[in-house]
């Protein structure tokens, strides 16, 4: 599969790493280079570019239009919301993934179509069943 | 009316007061601590902190009973989730996002925001209205009818200079409304209206006739 990845943090870097390991075709975005030598793994055999998942000219570049899959996991609520609306929108790809931190937000771009998960929501439950409680 | 604006810089901070003083019940939403403290000290009770991207936050807004909502945050992200969510969750019946990339304002739409309003661009044209080289300005873009107004400075050497407007090849559904010949009052121009060197001329033009008018008026 060719997946793009919008944002190097710890977990944008680690879905890369993984994929690549098993031998996806990954690019991974991020506006901060340093993000690609901290997090991304020395054995990484994919593309990293430093630019913007909300600038069509870089998704371009990232060869969106072959992409099976775009997933948004930047800092920022909107910009991951509004970069999954460019690519599913503009762009067709036919699975788009978008990490909303705030619960009622992502209630509302499930909506309007957008596969959006909540992390917030995640730990929470996951908190809760560990305290058992 | 009542409408909500979020973010309170200076765009947001102006327009609040001009709606204020137009008798519109206003409501500005800012989420720094510092600069919505500002406001509320200004304002009172027309300014609140909070992120207006926030489903809560609009709640707690009456934004359902909002009749339009102005996003004119720094941030183009922020304006168009705002403009989202009002109109989705809310059902606003007008959402109105600042842009600054020029190139967000098809795609705004596209996702639904009413009108955007390209800060960058607006201020472009001012500038580029300056420079002696630019002999089209946009003046009014309508959107919901595919028109734009442009102001057209003839240059000299156009080939349309001394020709009748009936004999240049105006590209379809194009009108020159209004032609300001140089030093004179400004005339609505017939079949007849001869083209002079430095006139200036209002035209009504679809969008995607602008380069064609723009060769046929300015063209050598």
């Amino acid at each position: 599969m060719k997946i793009i990845i919008m944002g190097c943090g710890r977990v944008g870097a680690q879905l890369a790493n993984s994929l690549d390991a098993e031998g996806h075709d990954v690019t991974i975005l991020d506006t901060d280079a340093y993000s690609f030598d901290r997090f991304l793994s020395t054995e990484f055999r994919g593309t990293a570019l430093l630019g913007s998942g909300m600038d069509e000219e870089m998704l371009r570049k990232a060869e969106i239009e072959k992409a099976d899959a775009f997933i948004a996991v930047a800092h920022g609520d909107n910009r991951n919301v509004m970069a999954c609306q460019m690519a599913k929108h503009i762009f067709r790809v036919p699975k788009v993934i978008c990490r909303i931190y705030d619960p009622q937000r992502r209630d509302t771009y499930i909506l309007l179509g957008i596969d959006a998960v909540s992390p917030t929501t995640l730990v929470a439950q996951m908190l809760r069943e560990k305290l058992g409680a | 009316m009542y409408i909500i604006v979020i973010g309170g810089g200076q765009l947001g901070y102006h327009l609040t007061r001009a709606l204020l003083a137009e008798s519109h019940e206003v409501l500005l939403i800012e989420n720094d601590a510092k600069t919505s403290q500002k406001l509320i000290d200004e304002l009172g009770s027309v300014a609140v902190r909070g992120d207006g991207c926030e489903a809560s936050v609009l709640a707690k807004a009456g934004t359902s009973r909002a009749d339009m909502l102005v996003a004119v945050t720094g941030d183009d992200a922020d304006n168009l989730v705002a403009c989202q969510v009002a109109k989705h969750k809310f059902a606003v019946p007008r959402t109105i996002a600042r842009v600054r990339n020029p190139r967000n304002e098809a795609l705004f739409r596209k996702l639904g925001v009413d009108v955007t309003v390209s800060s960058t661009n607006l201020i472009l044209e001012h500038i580029e209205h300056e420079m002696p080289s630019h002999p089209l300005m946009h003046l009014m873009v309508m959107h919901d009818r595919g028109l734009e107004i442009v102001e057209v400075t003839i240059p000299a050497g156009s080939a349309s200079i001394g020709r009748k407007i009936k004999d240049l090849a105006l590209p379809a559904e194009t009108m020159l409304s209004l032609i300001v010949h140089l030093g004179q009052k400004p005339v609505i121009p017939g079949p007849d209206t001869i083209i002079s060197a430095d006139d200036q001329v209002i035209a009504i033009a679809p969008a995607n006739a602008e380069e064609s008018l723009r060769s046929v008026l300015t063209g050598s």
